[in-house]
């Protein structure tokens, strides 16, 4: 009864992670591609990708790298990037927080975007499903994206041995990182983050080791945080 | 960037990037965490990803470093449509197109 059940949540993951294939193939495709341009072999590449599942720190870790960053520099802005994900994570701990140990470990290798997204809407319109059955709709729709992460990729990464250079991909991350980030600004709060950090990143370029970013993603931070209590005090009336 | 360099950064990405996803998850009852660190957190795509593109923008390799219209021009197109469509894969089709036109007819 419990597993036919966790199957039929499994399967319904599954279908609702379909949509995301729009979205996975080209940015999969474009990383392999780039990962590929910017000096990385082909065990490199999917490495990464694997290793990762992350694309917008994968992209951050392939430009810095070929912008010759020192490694900590590079470790740590792509990890800035991921911070998101302990968010996403603290928000599942709820529904999620007493499965196995391994299931737990399972869900939080494929934690990506799309997979918190779907499964904090699921869990919000039925809270009253078993553990087993959450556990087997997060997993089904991860089923979806991270298969197609890593084939999109290695199909990227064939293709871009064959793309001649002189193709401009030097702004290829750039963007895709700006053609990500542009739907995110939501609120007036998002859209001065974004502006701040473009503005210090600029006036601090200057720093060495690429080390002006890290300034800037967290003094932006801060004023995303500063200008989203400032809009609820005034809402507040005070 | 040499290969041992590489494997290491491969290697401590993917290990640093479980370990955020793991935080809350992997501990048995997790304690909430507190308001400010999700403000903060809610922030941190849009805070490091333009700081990242703007110097690349503004002074692209490509040119040594010299402002570049074709480029600026491909960089306000992607955002532009972006912000229009709210959807990252027009925005990127956008603004490769932009970026090859302008390219193409600024020679």
């Amino acid at each position: 009864m419990t597993s036919s059940l966790s199957r039929s949540a499994f399967w319904r993951g599954f279908r609702e992670g379909l949509p995301f294939v729009l979205v996975i193939v080209p940015f999969g495709l474009l990383f392999g591609v780039v990962a590929t341009e910017a000096g990385f072999n082909l065990a490199e590449t999917m490495a990464m990708t694997v290793l990762v599942i992350a694309g917008a720190s994968q992209f951050a870790a392939v430009q810095m790298m070929a912008d010759n960053a020192p490694a900590l520099v590079v470790v740590v802005t792509a990890l800035a990037v991921n911070l998101r994900m302990a968010m996403y994570s603290a928000a599942l701990t709820p529904h999620l927080g007493r499965a196995p140990v391994w299931q737990r470990a399972l869900i939080a290798y494929t934690l990506v975007d799309q997979a918190y997204a779907l499964a904090a809407q699921e869990y919000e319109l039925r809270p009253r499903q078993s553990m087993g059955e959450k556990v087997a709709y997060f997993l089904g729709v991860s089923m979806v994206i991270c298969p197609l992460w890593y084939g999109t990729t290695l199909i990227g990464a064939t293709m871009g041995e064959a793309i001649p250079p002189g193709m401009a991909l030097d702004f290829a991350v750039p963007i895709t990182f700006l053609a990500m980030v542009a739907p995110m600004l939501r609120t007036l709060a998002h859209v001065v983050a974004a502006l701040v950090s473009v503005l210090v990143a600029l006036l601090l370029a200057w720093m060495p080791h690429n080390t002006g970013l890290l300034v800037a993603g967290l003094v932006a931070m801060a004023a995303g945080a500063q200008t989203e209590l400032w809009q609820a005090r005034r809402s507040a009336g005070l | 960037m040499n290969t041992v360099e590489t494997w290491v950064i491969i290697i401590l990405l993917g290990l640093g990037t479980f370990v955020l996803r793991f935080s809350f998850l992997g501990m048995i009852g997790g304690r909430p965490m507190p308001e400010w660190v999700l403000r903060h957190l809610r922030y941190t795509p849009v805070a490091v990803l333009p700081a990242l593109v703007a110097p690349a923008v503004v002074w692209p390799a490509a040119t040594g470093g010299d402002p570049d219209a074709a480029r600026l021009l491909a960089a306000f197109a992607t955002v532009a449509i972006g912000l229009a469509t709210r959807n990252a894969l027009w925005s990127i089709v956008g603004g490769a197109a932009t970026l090859y036109g302008a390219l193409w007819l600024l020679g």
